[in-house]
C-alpha cells in the first residue's frame, strides 16, 4: 500500500485525504473556515478590526469566497510595526512555540503557534512528504537550519509524522553530511536548493559518487530556484528534485509541493486560500494570469493571516492535474516582487541570470549580481564561481568562457554585464541560502 | 615522457599568489618551476612539482581550483640558436604549442623547456623523429635534485 500513497484514490497516505476533496465540498469547507478566521482575527486583533471598521465591514460582510476581495491586505511591515506579540489571536498561555526571521535588518519577525497550529503544520508536512513519494521506511536527511527559523522544525515534525526516519542534522558541515547520508542509507533530502549543488560539489571532491547512494528525492524549498536548476541536479544525481514552497508568517514550509507531475505547486489550500493579485492595481487576477500570491490562513489560531502579500510571482493553475488532487496549483516561484532589479530602466530578476548561467554547459550557479553606479550609469556584474569542472589551464578557454556566459546574459535579459570569474567559495552563503544580489548603487 | 603539472585558477587581487604558495610550504613541497599567465581579470598559475599528486591534495583541501594538465621537457641547448632550433622542429612537425615556460636548471650548457602541446603524445612523437631530445619525469627529478 505505501507504495500508492501518493495515487488518487487509492490507499494515500491518511493525511493527504483533503488533497482529493470534491471541489464543491472544498470550496465549502473553505469558505466556513475564511468567516471563522474573519472572525476570529476582528474579535482578537486590533489592527485587523481597526482596518476592517476603517473600510466599514464587519465578518458579516463575508458571504461568499470572493468576498474576501472586501478584506484588507496584511504587509511584512506589519509584523514589524507590531513586534513582538502585536498581531496575537490567541492568549500567550494558549502559544506553544515561538519562530523569528533572522532580522538581519532591524527587528526580527516573530510568528506563533498554538498546539492546534503545530498539527496542522505537521499534517501539510506530512502531505507534502507524501506527495514526493515518501513513506514509513524512508530515511529523511534534514538540512535545514533548526533553531528560530521554520525549515528545520517544521521538516523535521513533518518527517516524524510519516513515520520516516529523520536525521536532524540541520545546517552546514557538508563533508560531515555526505558521511551519514552514506552511512545512514539516507533516500532523501530537505535543504536549500543552493546548499544541494554544494553538497553536490563537495561529493565530487570528496571522491564521492552521488549516484552510488540511495538517495533519491530531494524536497528543496526556502528559496525561489529555475527549472534549469532541477534539470541540473537531476542531471548530476539520481535525485528527483521537489519545490516545496512555504514562509514563515503563513505557517513556515508546507504551503504548497510538488506532486510527481512536476507542473506546479499543489496548495494545501483547504488551510490557506491562495489569490494571485495584480501588481499594479491590487486587484484579484482571474485564475491563470500572472501577479503576486496572496495568502489567507484559514486555520490558524495563534496568528492568522488575513490577504498576505507574499510578493511572490506565480500564477494560479486550475487545469486537472494527472495525480488527481483537486487542491489548486500555484505555477514555481523563481522570482519575487521586491527581488525585481531596475537596471537602467530594465526590469531584471536574478532567476533569469541564473537560468542564463545554467544555459552554458559546464557552470554550476554559485553566482552573485554585483549593481555599481558608474557616472551616472547602472553597472552590473556577475561574480561565478570558478568548479574544478568548467576550470582550463587555457587563458583563451576561460576568457571564452566568460564571454559566452556575458552574451548568455545578454540574449536572455538583454542587458550587458560584466561577467568575472571568482574563486569556489568567495560567495558568501547564509542558512544555506546564497546572497544573490549586492546593489552598492546608493553606496 | 610527459610531465604532470598543476595548473590554479587565481583572482587578480593582493594576495591570491600567496595563499597557494604557503599551503605548498606548510607541507613542505617545493616548487621545482612555475609561470604566471594573467589577464586584467584572472590568472592561472602553473606548477611543476616532484610530488604533484600530494600537492593537489593539499592545494585542493586548502580550497584552490586545481587542474592537472600533461606537459613536455625539453633539452634545449643554451646558446644562441637554442630554442630557435626546437621551435624549428616543432613547426615542421606542425604542433601546436599552447603556451611554454622554462626551467632555470642548467647542466653542461643545456636548458629546459616546459612545452604545452594540444595532444603530447603526438608531439612527443613527433619531436622525437626529429632528433629533440625530451626528457621523462625520473630524469627530470634527478638532474634537478644533483
Amino acid at each position: 500500500m505505501s507504495e500508492l500513497w501518493c495515487d488518487a484514490g487509492k490507499g494515500y497516505h491518511p493525511a493527504s485525504a483533503p488533497d482529493y476533496l470534491p471541489v464543491p465540498q472544498l470550496r465549502a469547507l473553505q469558505l466556513r473556515r475564511l468567516k471563522s478566521v474573519t472572525r476570529r482575527v476582528y474579535d482578537q486583533v486590533a489592527l485587523f478590526r481597526e482596518r476592517m471598521q476603517a473600510r466599514n465591514i464587519t465578518p458579516d460582510n463575508i458571504k461568499s469566497l470572493e468576498d474576501i476581495a472586501l478584506l484588507p491586505f496584511t504587509q511584512k511591515t506589519d509584523l514589524r510595526d507590531t513586534y513582538p506579540f502585536g498581531l496575537f489571536a490567541s492568549p500567550m498561555s494558549d502559544i506553544v512555540r515561538l519562530h523569528a526571521s533572522s532580522g538581519t535588518t532591524g527587528k526580527p519577525i516573530v510568528v506563533a503557534y498554538t498546539k492546534e497550529d503545530v498539527e496542522v503544520w505537521t499534517s501539510v508536512m506530512i502531505r507534502s512528504f507524501a506527495s514526493c513519494g515518501l513513506h514509513q521506511g524512508d530515511i529523511i536527511q534534514n538540512s535545514y537550519g533548526y533553531g528560530l527559523f521554520t525549515g528545520g522544525l517544521g521538516a523535521h515534525y513533518g518527517a516524524e509524522g510519516l513515520g520516516a526516519t529523520v536525521v536532524p542534522v540541520s545546517g552546514g558541515n557538508t563533508q560531515r553530511q555526505i558521511m551519514l547520508m552514506k552511512d545512514f542509507g539516507v533516500t532523501a533530502i530537505c535543504c536549500t536548493p543552493s546548499y544541494f549543488l554544494h553538497i553536490l560539489d563537495q561529493c565530487k571532491e570528496l571522491k564521492v559518487n552521488i549516484r552510488d547512494l540511495p538517495l533519491k528525492v530531494g524536497v528543496f524549498g526556502a528559496e525561489p530556484w529555475t527549472e534549469e536548476m532541477r534539470k541540473r541536479i537531476q542531471a548530476e544525481s539520481n535525485v528527483e528534485a521537489y519545490d516545496i514552497f512555504g514562509l514563515s508568517e503563513i505557517i513556515g514550509p508546507g504551503v504548497a509541493i510538488e506532486c510527481p507531475h512536476h507542473n506546479g505547486l499543489h496548495v494545501f489550500e483547504d488551510h490557506f486560500y491562495p489569490e494571485i493579485i495584480d501588481i499594479e492595481t491590487n486587484q484579484p487576477c482571474p485564475d491563470g494570469q500572472e501577479g503576486e500570491l496572496v495568502l489567507t490562513t484559514l486555520t490558524k489560531k495563534a496568528m492568522p493571516m488575513i490577504r498576505y502579500r507574499t510578493h511572490d510571482i506565480s500564477r494560479l493553475r486550475t487545469d486537472v492535474c494527472p495525480c488527481g488532487r483537486t487542491i489548486r496549483r500555484i505555477e514555481r516561484i523563481a522570482r519575487r516582487s521586491d527581488d525585481m532589479l531596475i537596471i537602467r530602466g530594465v526590469n531584471l530578476f536574478p532567476s533569469q541570470i541564473e537560468a542564463a548561467l545554467l544555459t552554458v554547459e559546464g557552470t554550476l550557479p554559485h553566482y552573485q549580481i554585483v549593481l555599481s553606479r558608474d557616472k551616472g550609469l547602472d553597472q552590473v556584474e556577475v561574480l561565478v564561481e570558478v568548479t574544478p569542472e568548467f576550470f582550463s589551464d587555457r587563458v583563451g578557454s576561460l576568457e571564452a568562457l566568460r564571454h559566452k556566459l556575458s552574451h548568455s546574459i545578454e540574449n536572455t535579459v538583454g542587458i550587458r554585464a560584466q561577467v568575472r570569474l571568482v574563486e569556489p567559495h568567495t560567495i558568501q552563503r547564509s542558512e544555506g541560502k546564497a546572497k544573490r544580489v549586492i546593489d552598492r548603487r546608493n553606496a | 615522457m610527459k610531465l604532470k603539472q598543476l595548473s590554479l585558477f587565481l583572482e587578480n587581487k593582493p594576495g591570491t599568489l600567496t595563499a597557494p604558495c604557503r599551503l605548498l610550504h606548510q607541507a613542505g613541497l617545493n616548487i621545482l618551476t612555475l609561470s604566471l599567465a594573467d589577464t586584467n581579470e584572472f590568472g592561472i598559475l602553473r606548477l611543476v612539482l616532484r610530488d604533484w599528486e600530494k600537492a593537489k591534495k593539499v592545494l585542493e583541501q586548502g580550497g584552490c581550483v586545481v587542474k592537472v594538465t600533461e606537459v613536455v621537457a625539453i633539452e634545449v641547448d643554451d646558446r644562441p640558436g637554442g630554442l630557435a632550433q626546437i621551435l624549428e622542429a616543432v613547426e615542421k612537425a606542425q604542433l601546436n604549442v599552447e603556451y611554454m615556460y622554462a626551467f632555470t636548471l642548467k647542466k653542461e650548457n643545456k636548458g629546459m623547456l616546459v612545452f604545452r602541446f594540444d595532444n603530447p603524445d603526438e608531439a612527443i612523437a613527433a619531436l622525437k623523429q626529429r632528433h629533440v631530445n625530451i626528457v621523462d619525469s625520473v630524469e627530470l627529478f634527478d638532474r634537478l635534485e644533483c
